[in-house]
């Protein structure tokens, strides 16, 4: 009883002493987050230059980081935080910058290039932009020089869009039993087949809405013992492109960890389909995708918004095909930035290297959401 | 709910634990009663008792005089099944069952069809199942006579005749091959129920594109879309247009607006165009400036 309430002052007495350290004398790093001065001050190196600005974006102390730059003359401050957040709301507008990279390129006595690579922590995930920056020296000093791209802008314009759009009017309480509500969309999942990874078993697939109305979609499946009984469930999540217009496809993708493909002897899969107001537009192209090899296997393309809405968050599924034309993989990224009328936006989807020499073809889908509404 | 089962079978269990006294007195129960008919229990004896009807969803008491007849009008039972009748004199009870039938003539259908919405020229695909009530909400076990009707879009019928079995039938018919709303009818003696099913393009037929450039563009355009009956495919379906161009890949997906779907890509010579919508291919072309 006595040694409890001695060790309950210790630690009061431990905790005390602790705060009062850690306001006097504050760790660098809890400084910068605090909002204090830059956790490197001076930047007697190309990296230490490019690291302060990094620690400043991520306490988003914008004002210090734009005077730091050594080309600040050629832009605003709002202009900078625009270059880097976006001009319009977007995926980065919800965001935190969770940590970053500086690694050099390449340097002389007095520039050299360092790649800035941002891990941003949004609400879908980890999403990563990368720099190449070029730093000067400035006396004892090195600076940023920020490579501003100035937000295309298209003239103001009205387009005129007249898509469909599909409204749903469900059944009423006033409906006498044996009334029809109406009907969910039929929809087909017109391939799959499971794959074994390192870290589970994969299941690929591709769904098509074969009705003439808009399903929300999404898939399910159940691993099956040989024995017929159930190993897991799981869901699509993401890996899907949850809103199908009529005759439209979307790839699934269903991860089950730590699962073996030896353990399974069947699989169940359950397709959900319900009907949503939805409308027809925007209509994005995707234009100049490429396939490139191994190593850093990817596919690369951009994204045109050929409406007149703004796209806020733009999610890029591709499905992967062998030249068998079976699905070999399925991969996604969320593009950063909003998609402005008829302004391309680039995207990158990395493929698995062990998979990217099997891979022939692929097909992509945008799924898309803006936050005036509609999708 | 629960309590239509106990209420019954506590005033059974109390006139059970009366003492038997009136040792004479007989019923003659009718084997059944149509449900709402008028009724009577001739009953022996003398002196007075207490009867009791008790049903799952009804409970009738009458105070009797012994050596008559009770009479119970039309409508005092109208819930199909079995009842129990108990007898409780000053002396004995006395206890009986008799089954209260539906009304053999249909008074309401409900009818399920399904579904709301299908492809033109489906085999069996609609389906419809009737369940046949009479005028107290009673299912008609007896075989009954039922009609199914489907009228087409362009007025072609499709009729199936059966007998339900159990109080229910069920049938199947093909959809037509036109588009259009479908009437679904089940006739019982005079009585119908219907129901709409809306018969929808099936999947594009011999989907064609042509090209042509515009401007700096190339302008790609579908013929009207029809699917293998004619039909023309509802607006919003998806149309997949894909350029392959040296190793490179463009891919719209442009609803159909008008029965027609167009884009426009880049004007490469020597790119390979092709169309889709969903899973059905369309034709390909190879472009030339």
């Amino acid at each position: 009883m006595k040694s409890g309430r001695l060790l309950a002052v210790f630690l009061a007495a431990a905790t005390i002493a602790f705060v009062l350290i850690g306001t006097v004398w504050p760790a660098p790093s809890a400084a910068a987050y605090a909002g204090a001065k830059s956790m490197l001050a001076s930047s007697p190196t190309a990296e230490a230059a490019v690291g302060n600005l990094g620690d400043e974006i991520r306490a988003q102390a914008w004002e210090k980081a734009y005077a730091s730059l050594a080309n600040k003359a050629q832009f605003t401050e709002p202009e900078f935080v625009h270059d880097l957040t976006g001009y319009y709301p977007s995926l980065l507008t919800y965001s935190t910058l969770g940590s970053f990279d500086v690694r050099p390129l390449h340097a002389s006595a007095n520039d050299a290039d360092v790649q800035l690579t941002l891990h941003w922590a949004t609400v879908v995930g980890s999403s990563l932009s990368v720099w190449a920056l070029h730093v000067i020296r400035n006396g004892d000093q090195w600076e940023v020089e920020w490579p501003i791209v100035k937000a295309s802008t298209l003239a103001p314009q009205v387009i005129p869009v007249n898509y469909l759009r599909w409204d749903v009017v469900y059944r009423g309480p006033g409906d006498d039993w044996g009334a029809q509500d109406v009907e969910a969309p039929h929809v087909r999942i017109v391939d799959m087949h499971p794959v074994e990874r390192a870290d589970g078993v994969v299941i690929l697939g591709e769904l098509l809405n074969e009705d003439i109305v808009p399903a929300y979609v999404s898939v399910t499946a159940t691993l099956l013992s040989k024995e017929k009984s159930p190993i897991a469930t799981e869901g699509s999540f993401d890996k899907i492109s949850h809103l199908l217009l009529p005759k439209q496809v979307t790839p699934f993708l269903i991860k089950f960890p730590n699962v073996s493909l030896s353990q399974v002897g069947s699989i169940r899969m359950a397709p959900l389909s319900e009907l949503i107001a939805a409308s027809a537009d925007p209509v994005i192209a995707i234009d100049n995708e490429q396939l490139h090899p191994a190593p850093g296997a990817s596919l690369t393309g951009e994204l045109n918004n050929q409406g007149g809405q703004i796209v806020n968050v733009a999610h890029v599924l591709g499905t992967f095909y062998d030249k068998a034309g079976n699905v070999v993989w399925v991969a996604d990224q969320y593009v950063n930035q909003a998609l402005l009328p008829q302004i391309p936006v680039p995207f990158e989807i990395h493929i698995p290297e062990d998979l990217a020499r099997s891979i022939s073809s692929q097909r992509t889908v945008i799924a898309t959401y803006s936050f005036e509404g509609s999708q | 709910m629960r309590l239509r089962v106990l209420f019954p079978l506590c005033i059974v269990a109390a006139t059970m634990m009366q003492p038997a006294l009136c040792q004479t007195a007989t019923m003659s129960l009718p084997a059944a009663v149509e449900a709402g008919k008028a009724f009577s229990i001739p009953i022996t004896g003398s002196g007075k008792a207490t009867l009791y009807i008790i049903g799952l969803g009804q409970v009738l008491k009458r105070d009797v005089q012994l050596g008559q007849t009770t009479s119970f009008p039309a409508g005092s039972l109208y819930d199909a099944g079995r009842y129990l009748a108990v007898l409780s004199g000053d002396s004995s009870t006395q206890s009986g069952e008799f089954d209260v039938l539906p009304v053999n003539r249909p008074a309401e259908l409900a009818f399920l069809a399904r579904p709301s919405r299908l492809p033109v020229a489906l085999h069996d695909g609609i389906t419809g199942a009737v369940y046949v009530f009479d005028p107290y909400q009673n299912l008609i076990t007896a075989p009954t006579p039922i009609s199914f009707e489907l009228t087409g879009p362009a007025g072609s019928v499709q009729k199936r005749a059966m007998e339900t079995h159990d109080g229910s039938a069920w049938a199947s018919m093909d959809s037509t091959g036109q588009q259009g709303v479908d009437k679904f009818v089940a006739h019982a003696g005079e009585i119908s129920s219907t129901r709409v099913i809306g018969q929808v393009p099936g999947d594009p037929c011999g989907l064609k594109m042509t090209a042509r450039q515009s401007g700096q563009k190339l302008l790609l355009e579908t013929d009207p879309v029809r699917d293998c009956s004619g039909n023309a495919v509802s607006d919003g379906t998806i149309i997949t247009f894909t350029e392959t161009f040296n190793g490179g890949q463009s891919t719209v997906d442009v609803p159909l607006k008008h029965g027609v779907a167009e884009v426009q890509l880049a004007n490469h010579n020597g790119a390979t165009i092709s169309v889709a919508s969903g899973i059905v291919l369309g034709n390909q072309i190879h472009w030339k400036d």
